[in-house]
């Protein structure tokens, strides 16, 4: 099985938006709410897309903005201007 | 930010190129001295560096989004800080006893941000490649910012509440300070690889979850809007960090297999060091939140058994596994908390903090978290510690414990398969006898037993005539400790007496 991949976002307006977009591209991931933040998991793999972000937030969004936003993750990361990708390598 | 005109983005460099340029280029092979002088840290280690340019940076985060960001970041900081201040945010919090959370995080942590912010500026100099420079550099600004706005933050709390007036000096001298300043030290005065992965990986990116993530929950669920806010302020810097503590692992193990057994023993060692700190955090969950969020063996289960376990598969294709004496971790969790606060409940009069018997629904909160352990260990000392208080007999221990020289906390710990014996340690070293908390503290000590004789620790040097003098109101003093006012039980201190009065206040106001 593979294993979860993680990330934590602030309760916050934009945060959600991220939220959101994360669990609309990748099916697989489960959320868990705890005071003032959200942590959402996923087996192997996940991705935060721009466009479904600004879908989400109704405006454009720069990948790089998710540093306001993020709290904490654990997975290999690798960024481009498109998406960021979350990923274990086993 | 919406523009009316969108921008074609095919003109621009893409992010990948935009590094690039950041971080290459920037490094060249010096000439007027050779490189061995201008980098004399770099090859002591042991460590083999074939490539600095295979160096990837996975956030890739350049100069003008970096200032952008950050500002943003303070920007939104300082606004929640002006109105926590204005709205009197302090009466708010659920309980006064919280804030005793607050003064370990002000005197035990915001001092390790100042240190992780010169230990990467340090760092930062010493590595050869252009892109790990660049990183640690970025990392030792948002180190400092962290350590000047927990300070901003928490100087609101000062204004009312005792044991907050002069953290940095306490640092270095109360003796429940020395765990987290040796453990900053210890890194510090490693060479550069050995200081990112303790600094970089073992603690920020195995193990500060524990730290940031529940506690900070914990922090919004007490009412501590300041608080939370520059915690999830520091942390949404500390995912950046993490990647770079996951990134400098997995670029020492790529490019040398002889650095495959030092990058393990250094794992080992840090992650013990760091599990070790950690203990005061499992205390400060457990017993120190009014409201909680979730126990400490539930955030060991989240963050280290389940997310450290996924790390920990990962990396195993580079020969790595998981860190020595995790398995003695978890057998220590249902125990952890109780052992220290305990310990705390024990010697408070000579501690810039309060502590307190839980209540009977805080009590029923750790016999449901913790039904293998709590009430047959831990119950029933609350329940003697209760009837002795209420008999006006508030129990104080006047001796002085004896501490671990390696992680310096009180050997309060039991025996990985025995919670009634305390563990208990030695190594000889050049005809002296030293004491261990545990086999993990006993290993760091015989690798490097030159380090850890020089270890400063409170008791002795309090033996020693250097801690003001021999009666503990002599040592409070020396701490810059208000004997009486910052130290004590709870009950029947000034913060108490405020908070009761507040609370009237309240309810007279409320009609
Ligand atoms: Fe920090
Ligand atoms: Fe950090
Ligand atoms: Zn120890």
């Amino acid at each position: 099985m593979a294993q979860n991949v993680s990330i934590t976002l602030q309760n916050t307006d934009e945060g959600r938006a991220i939220a959101a977009a994360i669990l609309s591209d990748n099916p697989a991931a489960t959320v868990a709410s705890m005071p003032s933040l959200t942590k959402i998991d996923c087996p192997g793999r996940l991705e935060i897309r721009r466009d479904s972000v600004e879908t989400q937030l109704g405006r454009d969004y720069d990948l790089q903005e998710l540093q306001l936003s993020l709290i904490s993750l654990a997975g290999n990361v690798d960024e481009d201007d498109e998406r960021i990708v979350i990923a274990w390598k086993n | 930010m919406t523009t009316l005109l969108k921008e074609p983005k095919a003109k621009k460099l893409g992010l990948k190129e935009r590094y690039a340029h950041l971080t290459r280029g920037l490094g060249w092979e010096t000439t007027y001295q050779p490189m061995s002088k201008v980098f004399p840290f770099a090859d002591y280690e042991g460590i083999k560096i074939h490539d600095w340019d295979a160096w990837e940076d996975p956030f890739r985060l350049t100069m003008d989004a970096y200032w952008k960001y950050q500002a943003e970041k303070e920007r939104k900081l300082y606004a929640v800080i002006d109105s926590f201040a204005q709205n009197n945010g302090q009466m708010n919090i659920t309980d006064a006893r919280y804030i005793n959370a607050i003064k370990i995080f002000l005197t035990g942590v915001s001092p390790l941000e100042y240190m992780a912010h010169r230990g990467y500026a340090q760092v930062g100099r010493h590595f050869v490649g252009a892109g790990p420079r660049v990183a640690c550099q970025m990392q030792a600004i948002d180190e400092l910012r962290h350590a000047q706005t927990q300070i901003h933050t928490i100087s609101h709390y000062n204004k009312f509440f005792d044991g907050l007036h002069d953290s940095r000096h306490m640092h270095d001298r109360v003796w429940y300070l020395s765990v987290p300043k040796s453990f900053f030290d210890d890194a510090a005065s490693a060479g550069p690889f050995e200081f990112l992965t303790a600094i970089s990986f073992s603690f920020e990116y195995v193990l500060t979850n524990l730290l940031f993530v529940p506690f900070m929950s914990g922090a919004a669920f007490n009412g501590d809007m300041a608080t939370v806010t520059f915690g999830f302020s520091a942390q949404s810097d500390e995912s950046r960090h993490m990647t770079l503590g996951l990134e400098i692992i997995k670029f020492m193990l790529e490019q040398d297999e002889g650095n495959v057994p030092i990058v393990q023993k250094w794992i080992d060692k840090w992650f013990w060091r760091g599990y070790r700190l950690l203990t005061i955090v499992a205390m400060m969950m457990d017993y120190m939140l009014p409201k909680r969020v979730m126990s400490w063996a539930e955030a060991w289960e989240m963050y280290f058994e389940e997310a450290g376990g996924a790390l920990f598969k990962d990396l195993a294709r580079y020969g790595i596994r998981e860190p020595k004496y995790a398995d003695v971790a978890r057998k220590e969790k249902g125990r952890l908390s109780h052992e220290a606060w305990c310990t705390f409940y024990n010697y408070t009069h000579a501690a810039a903090f309060h502590t307190w018997v839980p209540k009977e629904e805080e009590l029923a909160w750790l016999s449901e978290k913790y039904p293998d352990t709590f009430d047959k260990l831990y119950r029933p000392r609350f329940e003697y510690w209760q009837k002795q208080q209420e008999a006006g007999k508030r129990f104080y221990n006047n001796s002085l414990p004896q501490l671990c020289t390696v992680c310096q906390v009180p050997m309060l710990f039991t025996e990985p398969d025995d919670p009634t014996k305390i563990c208990f340690r030695r190594a000889e070293h050049k005809g002296e006898t030293y004491h261990f908390c545990s086999d993990g503290c006993c290993d760091i000590f015989k690798d490097e037993p030159e380090k850890y004789i020089q270890s400063w620790l409170p008791v002795h040097q309090i033996f020693q005539g250097n801690c003001g003098g021999a009666t503990i109101p002599d040592v409070l003093a020396w701490y810059h400790l208000n004997n009486g006012v910052d130290n004590l039980d709870y009950q029947g201190s000034p913060d108490q007496q405020l908070w009761d009065a507040w609370m009237k206040d309240r309810g007279k106001a409320g009609g």
